[in-house]
């Protein structure tokens, strides 16, 4: 291992950004056509009722079906440019979340930044499922400092109905669609806490396309649609007892106390899972809590973005508050961290 | 250290309790959790952690869907702590 510079060759420049970033401003876009959950047991031996009592959700959003990640992903990102005050030409890299763009190459986020005026910037998409977001957000945050890019713009998006199964009694009225996109920038003071995360490739069966595309392609056996399938109760277990310690981290590691908080905004896969982490977490009946799930579904990468666009427009929780927000999902992976709301 | 079968039904029952309401007495060995005790599968998950800690046993995700009954549950946790 080198650990002297060369001899006789020129020293690199390198680069270092601000001491500190910030979420600038978050916007999202909600598809027009809201699906009951009646219409979702349509295909599936369930009720309306017990959708609510399993899971929390009223109603969902379905894209047209015309409607690409890409369309929905430029409407969010158009809301958080006007929330953050800031010009497309200036983000200086596009990272976008999210597993239910239906192309293996290219990116989502080329599209996309040339679609909101953002070209050049380097532009990528990133798969961590429901916690594509807050690795978003960890990765922009790292970038802004270290000088990559002076504004990041991370998008969450899924067209989610694309890849659900609809006749599966496990997961068909689970999931929606949507986008949430944040900008980061620079900062004066500490806007986002250190991220917590990880992965646990051992349980990547329990969240998982039904096939590969090679299998779909060869078409042998029991082979459908690689729609998304999930083990509910394995996933629920570790999203709950694995996820609380990982999010107290989060806390621990900002220095700030759960008491501190002005919203919690979990990735909002499950209202069971939200009331059990909130009982795990111990955190005070005060705090807000999102809930966007009622109306929303479970919307992968764009949950978080979603719930704190919803909780900020409504007044619940404060411009210049405190969030813990926590994505987790397929992998299995996870990220958590603090942020300062803008 | 090995509990007796009744003190595991007994701590499973204050668990049962906890989680869902349902009194005590009702959680008998011979009752099913879903068709008798009318126990969802993300309720049984928190079930089965809360008696991890409770008995020192581990249950795998793999062995919650064979718990059937009150009986099953305790033979486990009487088996895994033996």
């Amino acid at each position: 291992m080198t650990t002297t510079a060369p001899q006789h060759r020129p020293t690199l420049n390198d680069r270092t950004g601000p001491a500190h970033a910030r979420v600038w401003g978050i916007g999202g876009y909600r598809p027009e056509r809201v699906v009951t959950n009646d219409e979702i047991c349509e295909h599936i031996d369930s009720t309306d009722q017990w959708i609510r009592d399993r899971t929390g959700i009223v109603t969902r959003r379905f894209a047209a079906p015309d409607e690409t990640v890409v369309d929905m992903a430029a409407a969010a990102s158009g809301d958080a440019l006007k929330a953050a005050g800031i010009a497309g030409s200036q983000i200086g890299a596009v990272i976008v979340a999210t597993v239910t763009h239906p192309y293996q190459t290219p990116s989502a986020a080329a599209s996309l930044a040339e679609r909101i005026g953002a070209t050049p910037a380097a532009a990528f998409d990133i798969s961590a499922a429901c916690a594509g977001y807050c690795h978003g957000i960890a990765l922009a945050n790292d970038m802004v400092r270290g000088g990559t890019a002076e504004f990041v713009l991370v998008v969450g998006v899924e067209k989610l109905s694309d890849f659900t199964d609809k006749n599966d009694r496990g997961s068909a009225f689970i999931f929606g669609d949507g986008a949430g996109a944040a900008i980061v920038g620079p900062s004066d003071f500490p806007g986002i806490g250190p991220t917590v995360w990880g992965s646990d490739g051992s349980k990547w069966k329990t969240i998982s396309s039904r096939n590969s595309w090679i299998e779909v392609r060869n078409g042998e056996g029991d082979v459908d649609w690689p729609a998304i399938t999930m083990e509910g109760p394995a996933v629920f277990r570790w999203a709950v007892y694995d996820m609380a310690p990982v999010a107290q981290a989060a806390l621990d590691q900002a220095g700030i106390k759960v008491d501190d908080l002005d919203a919690f905004i979990p990735h909002q896969a499950n209202n069971r899972i939200t009331d059990a982490l909130i009982k795990q977490l111990k955190l005070p009946d005060h705090i807000p809590v999102a809930r966007d799930i009622q109306e929303t579904g479970n919307t992968s990468a764009a949950s978080i973005p979603l719930a704190t666009q919803r909780m900020l427009d409504s007044g619940q929780a404060p411009h210049g508050g405190l969030a813990l927000q926590i994505g987790f999902g397929a992998g299995l992976v996870y990220a958590a961290q603090v942020i300062v709301l803008p | 250290m090995a509990q007796s079968e009744k003190e595991i039904l007994d701590g499973l029952a204050e668990i049962v309790n906890e989680e869902t309401g349902l009194e005590t007495a009702s959680v008998e060995l011979d009752k099913s959790f879903t068709d008798d005790l009318d126990i969802d599968s993300l309720s049984m998950m928190t079930i089965v952690v809360n008696a991890e800690e409770k008995f020192g046993v581990r249950i795998p995700d793999d062995e919650v869907k064979n718990l059937k009954t009150v009986r099953d549950a305790v033979s486990f946790i009487a088996s895994a702590q033996a």
